[in-house]
């Protein structure tokens, strides 16, 4: 029971921590990719800049002396959302549009998506500095233990406040943006576009406000991912800006353009990297009093080394190229 | 159009002459060694996006293969491996590689025997897991021998620029296998694949302490030509002992350059070029011409790999030590696309200048910056509004968003770079 517990909180807890993380950050990119038709690079520093908005309105709302029983973060949440959705806004009417309006082919977007970040990430430096920051400065971080000693297992079940609040909050927002696609207008237009944008324009659809619609969207939901992820660690200027290609490896094995594909291809690589680094000799050890001298079970025995867990993303990312280019559900094809 | 860039080639050298004359001269000369170094990657670039409209983002992996190439070949045999059991141990874990590689291709071909579908693929999956299983059972102990015992293979004591040519080699080499997997994809998708391709590099390369010492770092490299410490002996006083040797080291980067920039205008203004032009610019109707897309831009990319590896060799060899975790997106690939965009891609000389003018601007915006603050926060400071915290880190980051502002004001009022692409028409 022991080892079942381990593996709780060594891969359940962390993985889905991870994935919606990861799900969080793929949703934005694929619905940029359906509706604009370019791998928006810039969506790291949508995540890093909401974050660090997040990690502002909280120490100012701790200056006014505002209390809450969950951690300031999350109080602050929906308004540095909102102005994650202004700020997503504001870069695409000040770099994307005119490219736009000019009919730049999809790869010169790209190209200019890297120069957002670029300018982003240096602005971020230039005013914070490179060191780390973090949300815990002023509260405590809650860790709970549940005591697991009733099922037989001397370890408890270590899992934090934001973790928690994390997985119920990402649930929430899937749902939202599930009931947003399927029911209202709006999101049906926005997938229409996705799927033909002549025919949606002739069709009657009024096209620029789906792409307002779509950086809305996008900027909250980083923004909400980058805030999360300084949660659940520290907040520092390149904090996206490591993830951002498992972010894209979860929107590509998704298949790009689709939504719900996002959100699985967040959670299958968020736990194929907990997976793959996590050390099967901890659990498989009561083996060891059944197994022969000579086959005894090594110390540490992961599939890779802790140092190359980034890499697992982009293994299972050429894996998917290779084999299955559209993704697990059909996206937008080569 | 030759106007226009001889123009800008000389001010360009005004450029260099004002670095010069406030930054010292030892200072640019080592600058423009490593310009003449980025504008080999910047050519190489240049082939691959400009001629093939290939997208590579993975230069920084192609640099580093260069700098760990150079490091093996041209560092000082280490005897205590040779001594130990090291070798004998890396056999053995080459000959488990191979086999492993054996047992996939095996299952690769099961359909022979008839097994095919579901079953095969599941065959195939459980090749490579056993494969990488035996192979990870040899490899790990011999890395951790190498590493108590002799702390790296060393080098093989050659002589430097056989070590820039084996860059060139395996660069090819990985950028065959790259291309194999990735250039049937489209271009967003060939972007992230080969950002990953180099970031796994820049892991193994980082973590493989029994080969390249990892973070640990490998230093001195030697010089293929004499060192400012040979000058000296020989009597010279420092400063020119200083000056003749990196000009030794600089003409012998010119001499590459130039062979390789004859080379490729030569290739690019014959009948293979236009064939590249064809298929960049509608690799359909070239295909429907009979051309095997496939296969030239393969091509194509191994040859701009080629230029990357060298160049990334040089530079390594240039500062004597091949530290794997100096290298950075921004700082290796991103920087070089800004190169290639501002120069102008298509255009050799243009991504030659695009190399040297961005690498000139990267450097001199760190001390620009940090005059820029240091009035800034001079004059906030008499005021009263508070002098500015720690301006050194600050302004050393000014340069990140120095790049992003000049590749995003390129793309919007420049798209065509400073020196375009010349398209001759015939007839």
């Amino acid at each position: 029971m022991t080892e079942l517990i381990f593996f709780i909180n060594q891969v359940v807890i962390a993985g889905a921590v991870l994935g919606s993380i990861y799900a969080l950050g793929a949703i934005g990119i694929t619905l940029i990719f359906g509706i604009l038709r370019f791998a928006h690079f810039a969506h790291s520093e949508l995540m890093t800049g909401g974050a660090f908005m997040a990690f502002l309105l909280a120490s100012l709302f701790a200056a006014w002396g505002v209390h809450a029983p969950i951690p300031m973060g999350f109080v602050v949440l929906p308004l540095a959302m909102v102005l994650g959705a202004i700020f997503a806004l504001g870069i695409d009417k000040g770099f994307y549009a005119p490219l736009r309006k000019r009919g730049a082919k999809p790869v010169t977007l790209l190209i200019a998506s890297i120069g957002v970040t670029l300018m982003i990430q240096g602005l971020i430096r230039l005013f914070f500095g490179s060191g780390s920051y973090s949300f815990f400065e002023n509260e405590p971080k809650d860790v709970f233990r549940f005591d697991m000693s009733a099922l037989g297992s001397t370890r408890p079940l270590v899992i934090t406040e934001p973790q928690i609040l994390m997985i119920v909050v990402t649930a929430i927002a899937v749902i939202a943006l599930h009931f947003f696609l399927t029911r209202s207008r709006l999101g049906k237009a926005m997938r229409a576009m996705a799927d033909n944008a002549d025919l949606a324009q002739v069709s009657g659809i009024n096209t620029a406000l789906v792409v307002r619609v779509t950086w809305i969207i996008a900027g909250a939901l980083a923004c909400m991912a980058g805030t999360m992820l300084a949660l659940d660690v520290t907040l520092k200027p390149d904090l996206a800006f490591n993830i951002i290609l498992p972010i894209f490896a979860a929107a590509i094995v998704g298949g790009l353009g689709q939504a719900y594909g996002a959100i699985a291809g967040g959670l299958l690589i968020g736990f194929a990297e907990t997976l793959a680094v996590f050390n099967w000799s901890m659990v498989l050890k009561p083996l060891n009093t059944v197994l022969p001298e000579w086959l005894q079970l090594p110390q540490t025995l992961a599939l890779v080394p802790t140092e190359y867990k980034l890499t697992v993303a982009f293994v299972i990312l050429v894996v998917t190229l290779l084999v299955r280019p559209t993704g697990i559900f059909k996206g937008a094809s080569s | 159009m030759i106007r226009r860039s001889l123009t800008l080639f000389a001010g360009l050298f005004v450029l260099i002459l004002v670095i010069g004359w406030f930054m010292g001269v030892p200072f640019t000369s080592s600058r423009l060694v490593e310009a003449a170094a980025y504008s080999l990657i910047a050519m190489g670039l240049n082939i691959q996006w400009g001629y093939g409209g290939l997208f590579n983002f993975g230069i920084m992996g192609f640099m580093m293969l260069g700098g760990v190439a150079v490091t093996f070949i041209s560092y000082p045999v280490n005897p205590q491996f040779w001594g130990s059991d090291g070798p004998w141990m890396l056999g053995r874990a080459l000959i488990a590689f191979g086999a492993g590689a054996l047992l996939v291709i095996a299952a690769r071909q099961s359909h022979r025997i008839g097994i095919r579908g579901g079953w095969k693929m599941a065959l195939t999956v459980l090749a490579w897991f056993i494969g990488y299983c035996v192979y990870r059972s040899q490899i790990d102990p011999a890395a951790a021998y190498i590493e108590a015992n002799a702390g790296f293979v060393g080098g093989l004591g050659a002589h430097p620029v056989l070590g820039w040519l084996f860059g060139g080699v395996l660069a090819a080499g990985v950028a065959y296998i790259v291309g194999k997997i990735c250039l049937g994809l489209r271009t967003d998708y060939l972007a992230i694949a080969t950002i990953g391709i180099s970031e796994i590099i820049r892991a193994l390369v980082k973590n493989m302490d029994w080969l390249t010492r990892g973070t640990l770092t490998v230093s001195p490299i030697p010089w293929p030509t004499p060192l400012p410490q040979d000058y000296q002996a020989g009597g010279m006083d420092a400063q020119t002992a200083l000056l003749s040797a990196r000009g030794g080291f600089l003409l012998l980067v010119l001499v590459i350059f130039a062979v390789a920039m004859f080379l490729i205008s030569r290739a690019y203004a014959g009948p293979w070029g236009r064939m590249m032009r064809a298929i960049r610019d509608n690799h359909i109707s070239a295909a429907s011409m009979g051309k095997n897309v496939t296969a030239r831009q393969l091509e194509i990319f191994v040859f701009g790999s080629v230029l990357m590896g060298i160049g990334g060799a040089i530079l390594v060899s240039f500062v004597q030590i091949n530290d794997p975790s100096s290298y950075q997106p921004i700082n290796h690939t991103f920087l070089i696309w800004v190169m290639v965009i501002v120069g102008g891609a298509g255009n050799n000389w243009g991504a030659v200048f695009g190399a040297v003018l961005i690498w000139l601007v990267w450097i001199i915006s760190d001390p620009l910056a940090q005059l820029l603050f240091g009035t800034i926060s001079h004059w906030s400071g008499q005021i009263g509004w508070g002098e500015i915290p720690d301006i050194q880190s600050r302004a050393s980051q000014m340069r990140i968003f120095v790049l992003g502002a000049v590749i995003t004001i390129a793309l919007r009022f420049a798209p065509r770079g400073l020196i375009p692409e010349v398209v001759r028409r015939e007839g």
